[in-house]
């Protein structure tokens, strides 16, 4: 067998032994590396452990009113943020407030990756009529711009946590749809599938082995942007007066209702929207680090 | 070296006795519609494949040659099932596809080797989990200790190349790995498309002493495409030539070598690149693309670049026919059926 000798001494250094790690650990060696997007998960991870825990942080009730406590500067004694135009306290309602945005900020986007994900995998791998049908349907729903489509659904719907994030996941399908549909038909035509169909395996074989694994990636890295889309949009329904009501703490009705202090103390009026902004541009900043830590080639 | 056992090779049992071809193809055809206008219907056929017929005896090795786009990956992916063929039978080892034989067991028989090492390997698998699937699908026991002693046969150490991907090694490398991939679900038949062709001189070479190699010890039968003669010629028992999606001519290397009894054949031949330099191509061996396969030429399809066409080769098909002087070196051409009606027939190509 001494045919095969002179390719492996081709005069490089001599190849490191076996090395196992995976390509996940991969990813995980190259995130820690990158500090901004460390940074980022540092504080999604902070607010969003805040709003988890935020019974056990000793915060005052974020119910609680008071007539003659109402909105109060940011620094003053006993309220660190201040208060709002019904004199509750502003820390507790901002953290508890994160629970709900977060949650109908995040769990559309999960909903729609997974049903997105699911129908544009189906579209790219079958092809032909089902193709077809899948993705005409869904440039129905592209036909609408996604603020009035949220807007719509959740105005036929009716106002409510629950319907908020049916609305939200059903803006949020067309575009994961299509950015799944585009990798797989992509990923369809390249040699290795028809290597992999070309020992026997069935359909549901190559799609599990050999193509779920080469287009996550990017779905999730997209899916990952949309949701500070989604947290805006959630908080722009509540806002709107069709998402949460009120007294629930969340960011976007908190906003919505001191607007009306925006000329007696606008600091305090604007820190519902510096929380949008901050977790939104962790996310957007998060899924770009994501992107360039899953690209296994550079 | 007894590797057989070594390996584990476990193809199916042999059921026809070493006289029955272990593939034969009749009258394969595959149109490939085209589609346009405002409803998509289908505008024209493109006829990639169109009424080819062969046999490969056991142990082998057929090499398909021709220009680009005249139906030999097409052809391939026929015989592996990658492509749904519009008409024709193709019978494995005795068993007509779609009727004794399922798609599942004909790909147990029959593997592929393709051109591009790199697209034709999941980028996210590690080379061992690449050829260990096949094996897995197919249902072999121990598909890992099989992949293994599979990557040492074909020269790659398993201890550094087993959790590599494929982005870490060579061209040769993989295709090494390619093939080891194709022999994990031990075939008997390796469709070889254009394995070697994207690798460089040496590299080449080892390979396909590698090839030679696994068909002796393995008792494997080969269909080796290729664009380059010489490869074809080193490792051919058989030559089959297709033109536009016809088979024009087929022989053995000695018989095709000595006497390319088509026109087309001859052409091609003569495009080889001469080594002697006092003896150069002066004249280009042939003018012209290929005609567009949506319509083909009526008649002999290489009627329009032919330098002896008469009327009657662009009105009556000529058909695949032995030789007077040996009858396995068979030719579609008019020039040597003598009731064909051509001018010069029976008289063979004028030299």
């Amino acid at each position: 067998m001494a045919l095969a000798e002179p390719e492996m001494m081709d005069g490089r250094e001599p190849a490191p032994m076996e090395k196992p790690q995976g390509y996940w650990a991969g990813v995980g060696e190259r995130l820690l590396q990158d500090k901004l997007t460390m940074a980022c998960f540092g504080v999604l991870m902070l607010l969003i452990l805040s709003a988890v825990f935020a019974p056990w942080l000793g915060l005052a009730d974020p119910y609680k009113g008071s007539m003659i406590a109402r909105l109060k500067p940011i620094g003053t004694e006993g309220y660190p943020l201040g208060t709002d135009e019904q004199g509750r306290d502003m820390l507790a309602r901002l953290i508890y407030g994160g629970r709900l945005t977060l949650f109908i900020g995040l769990m559309p986007v999960v909903f729609a990756f997974f049903i997105g994900s699911f129908l544009g995998v189906l579209a790219g791998y079958v092809g032909g009529l089902t193709n077809t049908i899948i993705m005409r349907t869904i440039d129905v729903f592209f036909a609408f711009p996604s603020v009035l489509l949220a807007i719509a659904i959740s105005g036929a719907l009716g106002a409510g946590i629950f319907n908020s994030l049916v609305s939200l996941t059903i803006v949020f399908i067309p575009p994961i749809t299509r950015v799944a549909e585009a990798v797989t038909s992509g990923v369809r035509s390249l040699d290795y599938i028809d290597a992999a169909r070309a020992t026997g395996a069935n359909n549901w074989t190559v799609i599990r082995m050999h193509v779920i694994g080469n287009v996550l990636s990017p779905i999730f890295v997209y899916a990952t942007s949309l949701t500070s889309v989604c947290m805006i949009l959630a908080a722009g329904l509540s806002f709107l007066g069709i998402g949460v009501r009120p007294p629930e703490p969340e960011w976007g009705l908190m906003l919505n209702t001191l607007r009306s202090a925006i000329y007696i103390n606008p600091w305090l009026s604007a820190l519902p929207g510096m929380m949008i902004f901050v977790t939104s541009l962790c996310l957007n900043l998060l899924s770009d680090g994501l992107r360039s830590a899953m690209n296994v080639r550079d | 070296m007894s590797a057989t056992e070594d390996v584990g090779y476990d193809p199916t049992p042999d059921t026809g006795g070493p006289a029955q071809p272990l593939i034969k193809v009749q009258n394969l055809k595959k149109y490939f519609p085209v589609r346009g206008g405002p409803l998509g219907r289908v505008q024209a056929q493109v006829q990639a494949v169109d009424g080819v017929s062969f046999d490969v005896a056991k142990g082998e090795t057929l090499g398909i040659v021709g220009e680009s786009g005249c139906g030999k990956s097409t052809t391939a992916k026929l015989l592996i099932g990658l492509t749904e063929r519009d008409q024709g039978d193709i019978i494995f080892d005795g068993l007509a596809l779609g009727e004794k034989l399922s798609l599942k067991d004909l790909r147990r028989g029959v593997q592929m080797v393709f051109q591009d090492s790199y697209a034709t390997l999941n980028p996210r698998m590690t080379i061992e989990a690449s050829v260990a699937f096949g094996a897995r699908v197919q249902g072999l026991d121990k598909p890992e200790d099989r992949a293994r002693k599979l990557m040492d046969r074909v020269g790659l150490d398993p201890a550094r190349f087993a959790h590599r991907y494929p982005h870490e090694l060579s061209g040769g490398q993989r295709q090494r790995v390619n093939i080891a991939r194709a022999l994990a679900m031990s075939p008997r038949l390796v469709v070889l498309d254009e394995a070697v062709s994207a690798l460089d001189k040496s590299v080449e070479a080892q390979v396909l002493n590698l090839l030679n190699d696994l068909r002796a010890e393995f008792g494997l039968t080969y269909i080796f495409i290729s664009h380059d003669l010489n490869v074809v010629r080193y490792i051919s028992d058989r030559i089959l030539v297709m033109y536009l999606g016809e088979v024009v001519e087929v022989a053995p290397v000695a018989s095709i070598w000595a006497e390319q009894a088509h026109p087309y054949t001859r052409s091609l031949f003569s495009a080889m690149p001469s080594m002697d330099p006092d003896n150069r191509t002066k004249e280009p061996p042939l003018s012209g693309d290929p005609p567009n396969p949506i319509n083909p030429p009526s008649g002999c399809r290489f009627h329009t670049r032919c330098r002896f066409k008469a009327d009657v080769c662009k009105t009556k098909t000529p058909k695949l026919a032995g030789l007077s002087v040996n009858a396995k070196h068979m030719v579609a051409c008019h020039l040597h059926d003598a009731d064909s009606g051509h001018p010069k027939a029976g008289q063979g190509v004028p030299s």
